[in-house]
């Protein structure tokens, strides 16, 4: 499937940063599952960026700006090819083995509850594939999607008490419950082709747990799916902080506000609506 | 290694005769009055009261600044023992060097099953970020300070490798500036090695390994995580005696992959950080995003080759306790050597039959966290209440891969001088090592640390141990004896 995508994402400060420094992962690599047909990254600062391959071998754009800074927008363009392989993630870039993404991180440390629960979840279920996709399925089941309840900070025990949360709260659960069954899980950002919105708020984010014989494979906790032809993958880690698609700081200023515009639809309709809308 | 046998002390020997480095402070001993002791005891309390020498203890309820206990009793090393332990010492750097090199690079000794991959890559101080970069002349381990017991007149033991950031250094200079001034009779009666050229050699060890555009002369600074930090003191004191700016992560600034630090006269770039401050904290953009301590894209302008820190980042991944159960695999592997210094016999808990021993031996043994540091997540069985082995043993028996245990050492004592009068307590010592792209090398001394209370085996200051000034003695008196025989 031919998927444009664009993201634009825009933090506004009320007193202007002496200066800014951003981190961004927000460019696709090909892989088996899915084909970067052309992808641009814009600044609209004046500003050198400096394109390089994180510890995960995922794309990375560094830059620093000197302020007053009123503003910085950035914008990601292009369009991805995706090819249904059930969920298995192949010819992607693999730096380490899998038995690194066995590591707690902060946001994803197991509670003794999210220990229980996955025991309890995959029980009955014999081999490591069932076990992941019953937990799939039970936290699919028992988490409520509701953006106001979590923020970017929120680790998986939180999210777990509350039964509550987005994309990313799902996904940390996941991994949590995962890793606490012996197998090997890692964050996954990028995008969804949703048949309800092209028009979203928000990047997507699932998680890639190990299988043997098998490989890295894709679980969609949110939408209780494994992943197919619908998502567009951009950057992988042991959690969000190292996939996330801007991480920034800036000195002086203050008042920061984030606005994200992403669009993700099928590429035919996307370059129809946007004429439309020019 | 058996605790019940005697223990060793280092001034009266196994068989109470004088040890010959003890001999002329032995005798010096026997001569002074105690009251001559008394009054230099409270001279140099006040010499530390005034030079300010204190350390933060965390999680204490009183004051949270103390003065670290300082015995006025020197510990005494002769030349032979300190070159025997120098060559260990030097030994057990450089393979620790080759090791992160190699585990951040090729992982030749994954490949060759002499270290699980499992314990390096699942080790939190294993920093993915550094995998496949290389550092300045491959240097990770700056400054080192390897944790040295003795239970005989043999050998020694080391008791960890810290390859962080570690601290006490500033006690070592201290301690000998306050021995200088009280005891100049005891200085004249022995050819002391000195190690005041300490700020000297660190600094030609960071200068050596600067960026090549430094051509020759970089600047140099050194940074705190600040004044709530426990070590801040040595901090000052350091940046003060190398004679470079000490700074905070408010101080400096990162543009296009270059540091910058904020000065009267603009902003002037950086090129070696001797950072005294975790890698969870150097920068938010790379680790901890709330660390208000570092400087956001430090990491990019350190990958760059920009600027060099000291240490590197990811050393921890060699100084982990777990770790240190292989590091004589670790030696004999990259120098093809056996080692010079020992390790401590120790059960790994992750293997079944480890933990099975340790559980039914708790009362025996020290039973130490993998990730723990100062003292703290430690059980010293031989001394511990039935209520605090019963909670290790919970503990162990939920996260066993979290643990290594060893014997109960008798660790050798020195003499301390009390109120009420001398007598011997346990001691440890962290010699400092520094590596350059210049070599190797370790000032002859190193910071003896030293548990105040009787029998007491703890020595960290956090729980209470003081220090000591440590000699390394030319070994006149040998020839001395000889003529004296002859």
């Amino acid at each position: 499937m031919r998927i444009r995508i664009r993201h634009e994402t825009t933090y506004r400060y009320a007193e202007p940063p002496r200066t800014a420094v951003q981190h961004l992962r927000l460019t696709p690599r090909s892989h088996d599952g899915q084909h970067v047909v052309d992808w641009r990254i814009d600044v609209d600062r004046d500003c050198r960026l400096v394109q390089s391959e994180d510890a995960f071998g995922n794309t990375l754009h560094r830059f620093s700006v000197d302020g007053p800074l009123e503003s910085i927008s950035t914008v990601v363009e292009g369009e991805v090819t995706t090819f249904d392989m059930a969920g298995v993630v192949s010819g992607a870039v693999e730096r380490f083995p899998p038995v690194l993404f066995m590591r707690d991180t902060p946001l994803t440390t197991p509670s003794a509850a999210i220990c229980d629960f996955a025991s309890e979840t995959t029980s009955k279920e014999s081999g490591t594939l069932s076990k992941l996709h019953a937990l799939l399925g039970a936290i699919h089941e028992s988490l409520t999607f509701d953006a106001a309840a979590t923020h970017s900070g929120t680790t998986a025990a939180e999210c777990f008490e509350h039964r509550k949360g987005v994309c990313q709260d799902f996904s940390h659960l996941f991994i949590a419950c995962a890793r606490g069954i012996g197998a090997p899980a890692r964050y996954v950002s990028g995008y969804f082709l949703s048949s309800d919105a092209e028009d979203q708020v928000a990047g997507h984010a699932w998680a890639e747990a190990y299988v043997e014989d098998l490989g890295w494979v894709a679980f969609d906790p949110t939408h209780g799916v494994a992943p197919q032809e619908n998502h567009v993958r951009v950057a992988i880690a042991l959690d969000y902080l190292g996939a996330a698609p801007i991480r920034g700081a800036h000195s002086g200023g203050g008042g920061e506000t984030l606005e994200v515009k992403v669009r993700v639809a099928p590429a035919a309709a996307f370059s129809q609506s946007q004429s439309q809308s020019q | 290694m058996d605790s019940r046998i005697t223990q060793f002390d280092e001034l009266a020997g196994a068989d109470g005769r004088t040890r010959a480095p003890y001999r002329k402070l032995s005798q010096w001993l026997a001569e002074t009055p105690p009251e001559l002791l008394a009054s230099r005891r409270e001279q140099a309390e006040l010499l530390f009261r005034r030079i300010g020498i204190t350390f933060a203890v965390y999680g204490a309820q009183e004051a949270t600044e103390r003065l670290i206990p300082f015995d006025i009793l020197p510990r005494i090393l002769s030349r032979s023992e300190w070159t025997t332990l120098e060559k260990g010492l030097i030994q057990r750097v450089t393979a620790l060097n080759a090791f992160l090199a190699d585990i951040y690079g090729a992982g030749e000794i994954l490949r060759a099953g002499i270290v699980p991959a499992d314990i390096v890559y699942r080790n939190p101080a294993y920093c993915p970020d550094m995998a496949g970069r290389r550092v300045p002349f491959d240097i990770y381990v700056h400054i080192a300070g390897v944790d040295i017991v003795r239970t005989d007149d043999q050998g020694f033991f080391v008791l960890e490798d810290n390859a962080r950031t570690p601290s006490g250094v500033s006690y070592m200079l201290e301690n000998r500036e306050v021995m200088m001034r009280l005891f100049p009779e005891l200085f004249a009666l022995h050819r002391v090695a000195p190690i005041e050229n300490y700020p000297d050699e660190l600094l030609a060890t960071l200068r050596s390994v600067a960026p090549q555009r430094a051509n020759g002369d970089p600047t140099i600074v050194l940074m705190t995580p600040g004044q709530y930090n426990s070590a801040f003191y040595e901090h000052s004191f350091l940046a003060d005696k190398l004679g470079v700016e000490l700074v905070e992560g408010r101080d400096l600034f990162v543009r296009d992959d270059v540091v910058y630090m904020r000065t009267t006269e603009g902003p002037r770039r950086v090129d070696v950080i001797y950072r005294r401050i975790d890698d969870d904290f150097l920068d938010p953009l790379c680790f901890r995003p709330d660390s208000a301590l570092g400087v956001a894209g430090l990491m990019g302008a350190y990958q760059s080759g920009n600027v060099t820190l000291a240490n590197a980042v990811g050393a921890g991944a060699a100084d982990d306790k777990a770790m240190y159960t292989y590091m004589p695999d670790i030696i004999k592997f990259y120098l093809g050597e056996a080692p010079l210094l020992q390790n401590v016999p120790t059960f790994r808990c992750r293997e079944t039959e480890a933990l099975t021993y340790v559980l039914d031996h708790l009362d025996e043994l020290v039973v130490k966290e993998v990730n723990g540091s100062g003292g703290y997540g430690m059980l010293v069985g031989p001394h511990a209440t039935r209520a605090q082995i019963e909670e290790f043993r919970a503990k162990l028996k939920a996260h066993p891969q979290n643990f290594i245990a060893q014997p109960t050492l008798a660790l050798s004592t020195c003499p301390i001088a009390m109120a009420s009068g001398v007598a011997p307590r346990h001691v440890d010592l962290r010699p400092f090592v520094l590596q350059g792209a210049n070599g190797a090398r370790v000032v002859p001394g190193g910071l003896t640390r030293v548990a105040m209370t009787e029998k007491s085996l703890v020595v960290n200051s956090s729980q209470g141990g003081g220090t000591k000034d440590t000699w390394v003695i030319d070994d006149a008196w040998s020839a001395e004896e000889a003529m004296g025989q002859a």
